[in-house]
């Protein structure tokens, strides 16, 4: 016994490595671990130093942050050479906004934010409870309040005028909010004994999921005039909105069923045991249990539906993604799409990134 | 219990042997298949008068109507006098051409990003974690759209870029040198097509004579003989000419060689960019769901490296990685709709325009659903057929 602990750990300390210099060290073990390991890194940091220097010339050294209102000559100058950021303050009204009167263009604003608020409480696990629901129908209400407008003193502004980041968000949250009930109920159809109601829901969910967005949206704006009375016409907006919820329906009903799987088969025959009916067992028993469980899915989802709203711009509205491409219209501007749709990567990065960076925490955290 | 009093007779119910739960479910399926069906008929019947009213004749025999539409970038033969038939083929088959390219891209360039997130280099791994993450989170449409304007302010073509001899990038979009291939050349392919598929069914026998005797036998004279020596044989016998045609620049344009118009070039970029940061991710997560004992006993059993990566972690890799990489290539084959954005003519797109131009919405949809699901139904049944292939095979 004591001779296996008196053997000294000799020739371990002495491949340890040498206790310099940390940042040395961590140069070391990190970058220069072996000789094609330095090469690589040498390589690449080559080509990032020219890749960063070039950007950094012609984003910042050489650009043109601002410009007299609506005078593009400097950007002009300046083409080739360095980027045109003066054209975000010049257009950043319509990019956001889109053709909402200008006045009145607090309201989309404070829409954005209430989203923002929606989806940070929506985020705390402390408010994961039946109340969540009431606090997004009356965040919903408000919000469709403020775009429409017409009571409480505000002037109605009709959704043809609407535009920018609100619509983006709109089509997402309201394609989530109304295609989640219906993916719980296409997802319990697909799980149900009946064949009747277990066919349709498999051919709502392969017909949905089978074909491209693109065409669905096209149906909607489209088809949809065809498939009504004659005389009756809403509009291009809610068609397409309608199409969203559709194919949001579709797709969520595949995340919560494999949240129903997951819950383990004792609770369902607990429930048949308590002699609770089919819905009192799945509204009180199941699906506070399978919804839980796919939380981070979930929220993987809204990621995909708030990045496939911009497809609208092939049936022309005017999400934040149509309102950048029609800033640049303008024929002084034109020359500067980059910038514009460097910005507006730039907002959809900001949503999507925090919105992946929570999932993935909290696939960390759901370790039970 | 001598008593022979009849026990009472059990209470006839109404229906029959069917209790409360049948007639619940039986009333729940009636109720759904009639509001379906009562919606459907609804649609359809005011689908019937609106079209009547326009004056548009259901059915498919505009098909054989001349299209009229120009196809600037295609595959197949095509010029606007052909019939819409035609002209949704030829869609069909540029959807294929960016669909499949696209795939074979995406997934080589996603493994080796893959990959790297996960090599010990810090800097590269840091890299590719960038890279995967920003392109995730733009939306796909965007990044097309910048693609494609980045592709237009390039310099025109005597001013091209000329990357290495022979390849030139301009405002004409990519030209490459290339050899032409007509029948002779086919000939020479099919005949390695063909080897391929002799080599592959002798590797089979040779391997599970392997597992007989427990010999080992080398496969590779029989891929060298059947993929390169044969088809070798045969081009020097028929006299096929495989001579590269170098493009060049004439007046205003380029002559020969492969030509990847912009709006191809942007698409092809943006699908394969984005759909690699996805794959990415799939390819880390299967290499990581290989347990570390694995490596240790491949390790400790002394095999190399490329030994050890095809034949132990790879195949327990691939079974984590397989299906989500099945509804990524669907994924890509659906985004490539998204062509109709910069005009790449794709299926959607030439739909599309059929119907704007004959106003035979109901059908060109239908065409347009048909060819997705074919082509969806397609992968995924190859896909299914590769992952029972390399399941798990349990005892």
């Amino acid at each position: 016994m004591t001779a296996i602990t008196d053997i000294p750990d000799a020739p371990r300390a002495a491949r340890r490595p040498q206790m310099g210099n940390p940042v040395l060290r961590w140069l070391r073990t990190n970058l220069f671990s072996s000789i094609p390991n330095g090469i690589l890194s040498v390589v690449l940091l080559a080509i990032l130093a020219k890749g960063i220097f070039s950007f950094v010339q012609w984003g910042i050294a050489n650009a043109v942050w601002l410009t007299p209102a609506n005078d593009s000559s400097a950007c002009r100058a300046a083409r080739g050479l360095g980027a045109c950021w003066a054209i975000i303050p010049e257009k950043y009204r319509f990019i956001l906004f889109g053709t909402y009167p200008f006045d009145e263009q607090w309201r989309p604003a404070l829409s954005v934010l209430l989203f923002i608020a929606l989806f940070y409480l929506s985020s705390r696990r402390v408010l994961w409870r039946r109340e969540l629901v009431y606090l997004w129908i009356g965040a919903l209400a408000l919000i469709s309040l403020l775009m429409w407008g017409g009571v409480l003193g505000l002037s109605f502004v009709s959704q043809d005028r609407w535009g920018g980041l609100p619509v983006t968000l709109i089509l997402a949250t309201f394609g989530l909010a109304f295609g989640f009930p219906l993916g719980i109920l296409v997802a319990l159809g697909r799980r149900s004994k009946l064949p009747a109601i277990r066919s349709l829901s498999v051919l709502y969910v392969e017909l949905i999921r089978g074909v491209p967005l693109v065409s669905l949206l096209f149906m909607a704006s489209v088809m949809f005039p065809l498939f009504m009375p004659s005389g009756f016409n809403i509009d291009k907006l809610l068609r397409a909105q309608v199409a969203i919820i559709l194919f949001a329906g579709a797709y969520l009903a595949e995340v919560i069923r494999g949240g129903l799987q997951a819950v383990p088969r004792g609770q369902y025959e607990a429930a048949d045991a308590l002699g609770l009916s089919y819905w009192r067992k799945h509204r009180l028993i199941v699906l506070p249990q399978a919804i839980r469980h796919v939380i981070p899915p979930l929220v993987n989802t809204f990621i995909a539906f708030f990045k496939d709203t911009s497809l609208v711009l092939i049936i022309g509205i005017f999400d934040l993604l149509t309102t950048a491409k029609t800033a640049i219209i303008d024929p002084a501007w034109q020359q500067f799409s980059v910038e514009v749709y460097i910005f507006v990567a730039a907002i959809y990065f900001v949503f999507c990134f925090a919105m992946s960076r929570y999932s993935r925490s909290l696939e960390a955290t759901s370790g039970r | 219990m001598t008593s022979d009093s009849p026990r009472p007779p059990p209470r006839r119910r109404f229906f029959g042997a069917w209790g409360r739960r049948e007639l619940q479910g039986l009333f729940w399926q009636v109720l759904v298949v009639g509001i379906a069906l009562g919606v459907i008929a609804f649609l359809w019947s005011n689908t019937v008068t609106n079209l009547s009213a326009r004056r548009i004749t259901t059915g498919f025999a505009f098909l054989g109507r001349e299209a009229g539409m120009p196809i600037a970038d295609s595959l197949l033969a095509y010029n606007p006098r052909d019939t819409y038939l035609w002209a949704f083929v030829v869609g069909v088959a540029n959807t294929l051409r960016v669909a499949v390219i696209g795939i074979a891209l995406a997934t080589i360039l996603g493994t080796l990003i893959g990959i790297s997130r996960l090599s010990a280099n810090w800097l590269l791994s840091r890299v590719a974690a960038v890279y995967v993450e920003t392109l995730r989170d733009i939306p796909l449409l965007l990044q097309l759209l910048f693609w494609y304007v980045l592709m237009q302010s390039l310099p025109a073509a005597r001013a091209a870029f000329r990357p290495v001899e022979g390849v030139f990038l301009s405002n004409r979009g990519l030209i490459l040198p290339a050899i032409p291939v007509g029948p002779p050349q086919l000939w020479v392919l099919g005949t390695a097509v063909l080897g391929l598929a002799v080599f592959y069914l002798i590797r089979r026998w040779l391997i599970a004579q392997q597992m007989r005797d427990g010999k080992p036998r080398p496969a590779w004279p029989f891929a060298v003989g059947l993929i390169l020596a044969l088809p070798a044989l045969v081009s020097v016998l028929l006299g096929v000419s495989w001579t590269i045609e170098w493009p060049e620049l004439r007046g205003f344009n380029f002559v020969g060689g492969l030509t990847l118009a912009p709006e191809y070039f942007a698409l092809l970029i943006a699908l394969v960019t984005y759909t690699s940061a996805f794959i990415a991710e799939i390819v880390r997560s299967g290499i990581q769901s290989v347990p570390r004992g694995q490596w240790d006993a491949a390790n400790a059993l002394g095999l190399r490296r490329s030994f050890m990566l095809r034949q132990i972690i790879l195949p327990q890799a691939l079974r984590v990685i397989v299906p989500p990489m099945t509804s990524q290539y669907l994924n890509l084959t659906k985004n490539s709709s998204l062509a109709v954005a910069i005009g790449y003519q794709d299926v959607v797109s030439i739909a599309n325009t059929t119907l704007n131009q004959t106003g035979q919405a109901i059908e060109a949809i239908a065409l347009i659903m048909a060819v997705f699901l074919t082509i969806s139904l397609g992968i995924s049944f190859f896909m299914n057929w590769y992952n029972s292939r390399i399941a798990l095979v349990e005892r």
